[in-house]
């Protein structure tokens, strides 16, 4: 019931350090800002003219405030949505305040317009960015991610219990390990994948995965592992990991005679998660089309739980399909949820 | 005993249609006269192993299980061919639109003694009927003699020209004989082959360039044309008057 709650509960401000929400803001800013010039100019040369006056009035203050924002965002999140906004908004007149101090006679127009016209953008801004928030309110946020949730090709899953089938009378007990691991797996695939997941559990779901395959393919498939590195306490979205995987046996090591490398890498640079898996490309597969939207599905899901700060890239290089994620790395879930 | 063979790229499921094999001898005695484990060894191997019957797995690397089925087809004692696959939509539209017989993985001993039985009393399906069940272009030609097919890259051929009875198929390396009429072929590999004349394709990614020549056999009134010239071979090709114009807007990177 608590989620339910919180869903209708919805006006919150968002996370200012998050890369996404400090664009917007810079760009809605430097836009109304550009706009008012605009309509107040009488030629093309005027209006850049003014322009460039306004930024140089508008950025100071505009980037002070941001960067304060930074600072005290986590103490921002604790408070109740309508003192918050009365926070930001004493910032952003208080840095303005300040200028206008320094800038003295250039400042152009008295204090109380200054002001006003601050206020007025701050304003707009939380409105704006209250919006957004709507729009992606995480009960809608919940339903796109049911909607994105990784499915696992039914190929997959008869070709398992085939290969289960054929080993309860030559290796009963292998045959009993891969059905717990298929369990798992599927375990997974059915829980809802709205809360963020440790990537050590991650790591143990796709070792499941990988070894029902390796009972499939046998010789054709070798998995290496490169995991180390790898920040076993940092949050992830779950079954992000898997459907890479699965791609990567699907298209790379499935079509092709001989044996398959694959290559899982997992590590931190900084404050940040990186996931690389390779396989080898094989050019003519049909299947190709399905790659693309599995990599979309997940850009997608990517974007939903991280906005701006994730990054997906994929490429060919020598032969080798490769498949790059980037995450922030996160311990605790604060600024993760949707 | 019915001499069966069996194909498909993972082993357990090989080791599973074994099993089951040995459950339903007692309705159909079966004995297994080799196994593939891709499509091309498959080929090689199954039509002097004497089998009656193949169980064959659609999604195989290298050639695809339907693209074997039409090459095999071709030869004088065709196997009756019972596929098995995982879920795979697109196959099972394919197979229900031709009714060919086919088992889903895994498998039922009961199903599969059906079909069995059902393989040992039909008549081999032509090559034709796998053709309109396959949606991807074939990647290989192949030529059946008695007790062997030979399969022929699709990429390694330079052109096509009809004759008589016989396309002629020319490679790098030798010359073919195939009994497949020129329009099925050109419709099949769309944009692969051109036409350069009425009884003639070739390869577009083989074209070097075009030259001014005297056409074939030669006489006084004989005109000048166009031949193309290929990669691989020395032989030049004349392009018909009808075709030169498509010829060349399809091939603008060659020399003339």
């Amino acid at each position: 019931m608590l989620s339910i709650r919180q869903n209708l509960d919805a006006d919150a401000l968002p996370d200012f350090r998050n890369l996404g929400v400090v664009a917007r803001v810079l760009i809605l800013v430097n836009g109304l800002s550009a706009a008012c010039a605009l309509l107040d100019a009488s030629s093309w040369a005027a209006a850049f003219d003014a322009i460039a006056r306004n930024a140089a009035l508008v950025e100071p203050p505009l980037i002070a405030t941001l960067l304060a924002l930074y600072v005290v965002a986590p103490w921002l999140l604790r408070l109740p949505y309508l003192a918050g906004c009365a926070l930001v908004a004493a910032i952003a007149l208080s840095f303005l305040w300040t200028m206008h101090a320094a800038y003295g006679e250039n400042a152009g127009g008295g204090l109380q317009r200054a002001l006003g016209i601050a206020a007025a953008l701050t304003l707009a801004v939380l409105a704006y960015l209250r919006l957004h928030r709507r729009a992606h309110s995480p009960a809608l946020a919940e339903a796109r991610l049911q909607a994105l949730q990784a499915r696992i090709r039914p190929h997959f899953l008869f070709n398992s219990l085939n290969a289960v089938l054929a080993l309860i009378r030559r290796d009963p007990r292998r045959a009993e390990r891969t059905l717990e691991d298929l369990s798992d797996l599927f375990r997974a695939l059915m829980s809802d994948g709205r809360s963020l997941v440790r990537l050590a559990d991650e790591i143990a779901l796709i070792e499941r995965y990988a070894a029902i395959e390796q009972l499939r393919l046998g010789d054709r498939l070798r998995v290496s592992w490169e995991l180390d590195d790898a920040p076993v306490d940092a949050l992830l979205p779950p079954l992000l990991l898997q459907p890479l995987l699965e791609n990567a046996i699907y298209h790379g090591v499935e079509p092709g005679t001989g044996t398959g490398d694959v290559l899982v890498r997992i590590e931190r640079r900084d404050a940040r998660v990186v996931a690389r898996i390779e396989n080898p490309f094989h050019e003519s597969r049909p299947g190709h089309v399905g790659n693309r939207m599995a990599l979309e599905n997940i850009r997608e899901r990517l974007m939903l739980f991280f906005d701006a700060e994730a990054r997906l890239e994929s490429s060919v290089e020598a032969g080798r399909y490769r498949v790059e994620i980037e995450i922030p790395y996160r311990v605790s879930g604060a600024g993760a949820s949707p | 005993m019915l001499p069966v063979y069996l194909a498909d790229d993972e082993e357990p499921a090989r080791a599973r249609l074994k099993e089951l094999l040995a459950d339903v001898s007692g309705e159909v005695a079966t004995r297994v006269v080799g196994e593939s484990a891709n499509g091309l060894e498959l080929i090689e191997r199954l039509p002097a192993s004497g089998a009656r019957v193949l169980l064959l797995d659609i999604q195989m690397p290298g050639i695809s299980g339907l693209e074997v089925a039409r090459h095999l087809a071709a030869l004088e004692v065709p196997p009756a061919i019972i596929f098995v696959t995982a879920h795979d939509r697109h196959a099972v539209e394919a197979f229900e639109l031709n009714a060919l017989d086919y088992l889903m993985k895994p498998v039922r001993g009961e199903r599969l003694a059906a079909a069995l039985k059902k393989a040992q009393a039909a008549e081999p399906a032509e090559g034709e009927r796998f053709a309109r069940a396959s949606r991807a272009s074939r990647e290989y030609f192949s030529v059946a003699e008695r007790n062997r097919i030979t399969l022929i890259p699709v990429g390694d051929v330079v052109y096509l020209k009809a004759e008589l009875k016989y396309v002629t198929l020319r490679t790098r390396a030798g010359e073919h004989l195939i009994e497949e009429p020129l329009v099925a072929i050109e419709k099949e590999f769309a944009g692969r082959f051109i036409r350069v004349h009425r009884n003639c394709l070739v390869a577009r990614e083989r074209i070097r360039g075009f030259e001014r020549g005297k056409s074939g056999a030669g006489g006084e009134d004989e005109e000048m044309q166009w031949n193309v010239v290929l990669e691989g071979v020395d032989e030049r090709l004349p392009v018909s008057r009808r075709q030169w114009s498509t010829v060349k807007a399809a091939v603008p990177e060659a020399k003339a």
